[in-house]
C-alpha cells in the first residue's frame, strides 16, 4: 500500500507541537485581520495599515532590548505613528499619503537601527518577516489575547462600524459616536498588526488586512457575508501557508500571503457577479440585445 | 405608532460658528420652525448653509448663540433619535456592499438593542417604509446600482423609517429627474401633514414656492425668514444671491397690447427657474408647467 505512506507524510507535521501550534495561531491572526480588512478596504485606508505595521517596528526592538511584552512596545509606537501623522498632517499642507510615507519609513528606518545596534536582542528577520515556527510560550499567550478581545469588540460592534463609516452624519443622528468608532477601529487595527508581525512580519501585513477583504468584496454585495468569506480565507491561508512551510521548507508568511493572492486571482476571474467572466458575459449579453 | 414624542421644532438662537482658522462662517444667525412645516434652506454655494445644517446636527458647536431642538439641546433631541439627515450624493459611499434594505435597516439602529438584531417591528418599519417611497422591488439591490432619483428615495425611507419628527434634507433635488423629484416633493407634503417639520436645503428656486411654506434666506446669517408668499421676493432673493441669478423680466407692454401693468420676472440659477406675475411689488408665484417633454 502506497497511501499509508503517504497519508503519514501529511500528517507528520501535526507530529511536532510547533507545527500545530504554528498551523491554528496563524489561522487565528488570519481571521481576525481579515475581518479588519473588511474595513479597511472600503475606506480606502491600506496605506494607513502599512505604515501602522511598518511603525511598530522600533516598539518592538525596544520592548525586546528593554524586555517587557512587545506588544506594550508594539502598540505604543503604533499610537505614535498615528499621532504622527495627524500632527504633520495638521501643521502642514502636504498631501495625506506624502505625511504617512514620511512618517513609517521613518520609525522603521528607527526600528531597524535599534535591531542593527543591538544583535543579540532580537532577530530582525523575525520581526520584518515573522517567525511564526519559533513563536515563544508568552508570545503566543499575547497572540490569543490580542485576536480573542479583538474579535469580541468587533463581534460586539461590526454593525455600528459598518454604519459610523458609511454614512458619519446617520451614525450621529441615531446617537453613535463616529469619532469614538473610528479610534476604536485604528486601536484594533494596530492591535491586530502587532498580532500578525509575529506570522507573516512587518512587511507583508498589509496583505493580511488587505487581501482577504478585497476577495470578499468580489464575491458578495452584503456586508455580513463580505465579514464571513473574508475570515474564512484569512484563516484558512493562513492555516495553510503554515502547514505548507513545513515541506517546502519556505517562508511562512511569503507562502500564506501567495496563498491569499491566489484566491484573489480565483475571485478576480470567476466572481459570480464582479468577476472578468460574469463581465465579459453580461456583456456579450447586451450586445445581444443591441443586435 | 409613536405620537407622545416631543412637538418638532428647531429654534436656532444668534449662533455664530467658526472654522479652526477663527474664520465665521455663520454669524449671528437666528430663526425659529416649528411642527407640520416644509422650510427651505435658500442661499449660493459657500453661503454657509451646510455649515448651519452640520450645526443643527450637532457636528460643530457654535463659538456663540444656542441650537435646541423640541425644546431640547442638540445631543439630547439626538440621543432620542428626534433628527434624521438625507446627506448629499456625495456624502456616501456607494461602493459599499450594503443592499436597499440594508440601507433603510440603519434608520432602525437607535431603536434596536446594543447588538443592533432587528425585531419584528424593525423589520415591518422598514418594509412600511420602502412601500411608501415605493422602492420595494428593489430592496435586494446593491445601494449603488440604483439610480440618483431612487438612491434619494431609499435615504427618505431611512428617515421614515427612523420614525423621526425633524428631517433634514440636503440638497435633494441634485441629480433628480423631473418625475422623481414631484413624487420626492409629494412624498414630503405627506410627511408634513403628518405633523413634521422638514428642513430642506437646496438652489433650485422654482420648486421652492411650489412645496415649501417656508424659507430661510442665508448668507453668512439670515437674511429674511418667514412664510414664502411673502418671504421669497425677487428683492430679497436678489440680496441672498447678489449678482449670480440669471433675471429675466418681460414688462406689461411686452406682454399685453393693454393697460394692463402686469409682469413677468423669472429669476434662476440653471436650476428650475422662479416666475413671478402680477402688478409691481403685488407679484405672485407661477407653478410652471412641469412636464418634461412639450
Amino acid at each position: 500500500m502506497l497511501l499509508g505512506p503517504a497519508i503519514d507524510l501529511l500528517l507528520e507535521p501535526f507530529a511536532y507541537q510547533y507545527m500545530a501550534r504554528a498551523i491554528w495561531v496563524s489561522a487565528l491572526v488570519g481571521a481576525v485581520c481579515a475581518f479588519l480588512s473588511c474595513y479597511l478596504i472600503l475606506k480606502g485606508w491600506a496605506l494607513m495599515g502599512d505604515a501602522l505595521a511598518h511603525s511598530v517596528v522600533p516598539g518592538v526592538a525596544l520592548a525586546y532590548l528593554l524586555g517587557f511584552p512587545y506588544a506594550i512596545g508594539a502598540f505604543t509606537s503604533g499610537i505614535i505613528a498615528a499621532l504622527g501623522i495627524a500632527f504633520v498632517r495638521r501643521l502642514t499642507m502636504l498631501r495625506e499619503d506624502a505625511v504617512i510615507g514620511l512618517v513609517f519609513t521613518t520609525l522603521f528606518a528607527i526600528g531597524l537601527l535599534i535591531v542593527s545596534i543591538n544583535p543579540t536582542s532580537v532577530n530582525v528577520q523575525s520581526i520584518v518577516l515573522g517567525n511564526i515556527l519559533a513563536i515563544s510560550d508568552d508570545d503566543v499567550t499575547q497572540v490569543i489575547v490580542i485576536a480573542a478581545i479583538s474579535l469580541a469588540i468587533l463581534g460586539l460592534k461590526w454593525k455600528d462600524l459598518l454604519l459610523a463609516f458609511f454614512d458619519e452624519s446617520h451614525a450621529r443622528s441615531v446617537g453613535l459616536n463616529p469619532w469614538l468608532l473610528r479610534v476604536l477601529f485604528f486601536v484594533l487595527l494596530s492591535a491586530c498588526t502587532v498580532a500578525a508581525l509575529q506570522t507573516v512580519g512587518a512587511v507583508l501585513v498589509i496583505a493580511m488586512v488587505v487581501t482577504p477583504g478585497a476577495t470578499a468584496h468580489l464575491l458578495t454585495d452584503r456586508f455580513g457575508m463580505m465579514i464571513g468569506l473574508a475570515m474564512l480565507i484569512g484563516a484558512a491561508t493562513s492555516a495553510l501557508g503554515a502547514y505548507l512551510s513545513f515541506f517546502l521548507d519556505g517562508a511562512t508568511g511569503g507562502l500564506i500571503v501567495v496563498l491569499q493572492t491566489l484566491v484573489f486571482l480565483a475571485a478576480f476571474v470567476f466572481a459570480p457577479k464582479y468577476g472578468r467572466l460574469a463581465a465579459r458575459r453580461s456583456a456579450r449579453r447586451s450586445a445581444e440585445v443591441i443586435r | 405608532m409613536m405620537r407622545d414624542r416631543p412637538t418638532p421644532s428647531i429654534e436656532v438662537n444668534d449662533i455664530t460658528v467658526s472654522y479652526s482658522n477663527g474664520v465665521a462662517a455663520v454669524r449671528n444667525a437666528t430663526f425659529e420652525l416649528g411642527p407640520s412645516t416644509i422650510c427651505a434652506l435658500v442661499g449660493i454655494n459657500g453661503s454657509g448653509k451646510s455649515t448651519l445644517f452640520k450645526t443643527i446636527m450637532g457636528f460643530l458647536t457654535p463659538s456663540a448663540g444656542s441650537v435646541r431642538i423640541a425644546g431640547l439641546p442638540v445631543k439630547a433631541a439626538l440621543r432620542q433619535g428626534l433628527v434624521a439627515y438625507v446627506p448629499q450624493s456625495e456624502e456616501v459611499d456607494w461602493n459599499f456592499p450594503v443592499l436597499v434594505e440594508d440601507v433603510v435597516m440603519m434608520g432602525r439602529y437607535g431603536h434596536m438593542n446594543v447588538l443592533r438584531i432587528p425585531a419584528k417591528a424593525d423589520r415591518a418599519a422598514v418594509d412600511q417604509a420602502l412601500d411608501r417611497v415605493g422602492m420595494s422591488e428593489y430592496r435586494t439591490r446593491q445601494i449603488g446600482e440604483l439610480s440618483g432619483g431612487q438612491k434619494k428615495r431609499v435615504f427618505l425611507a431611512r428617515a421614515l423609517a427612523q420614525g423621526s419628527e425633524i428631517v433634514l434634507l440636503d440638497e435633494p433635488f441634485t441629480g433628480v429627474d423631473v418625475k422623481t423629484e414631484s413624487a420626492i416633493i409629494d412624498l414630503l407634503r405627506a410627511m408634513r401633514d403628518e405633523g413634521r417639520l422638514m428642513f430642506v436645503s437646496t438652489h433650485n428656486l422654482g420648486s421652492v414656492p411650489d412645496f415649501c411654506d417656508q424659507v430661510v434666506l442665508f448668507n453668512r446669517t439670515v437674511l429674511a425668514y418667514g412664510p414664502t408668499a411673502t418671504t421669497f421676493t425677487e428683492a430679497n432673493l436678489a440680496q441672498a444671491f447678489g449678482g449670480l441669478l440669471r433675471h429675466v423680466r418681460l414688462s406689461g407692454p411686452d406682454l399685453h397690447d393693454d393697460a394692463d401693468q402686469r409682469r413677468v420676472t423669472v429669476l434662476t440659477d440653471d436650476e428650475r427657474p422662479l416666475v413671478l406675475y402680477g402688478e409691481r411689488d403685488q407679484e405672485k408665484h407661477v407653478n410652471p408647467d412641469r412636464s418634461e417633454t412639450p
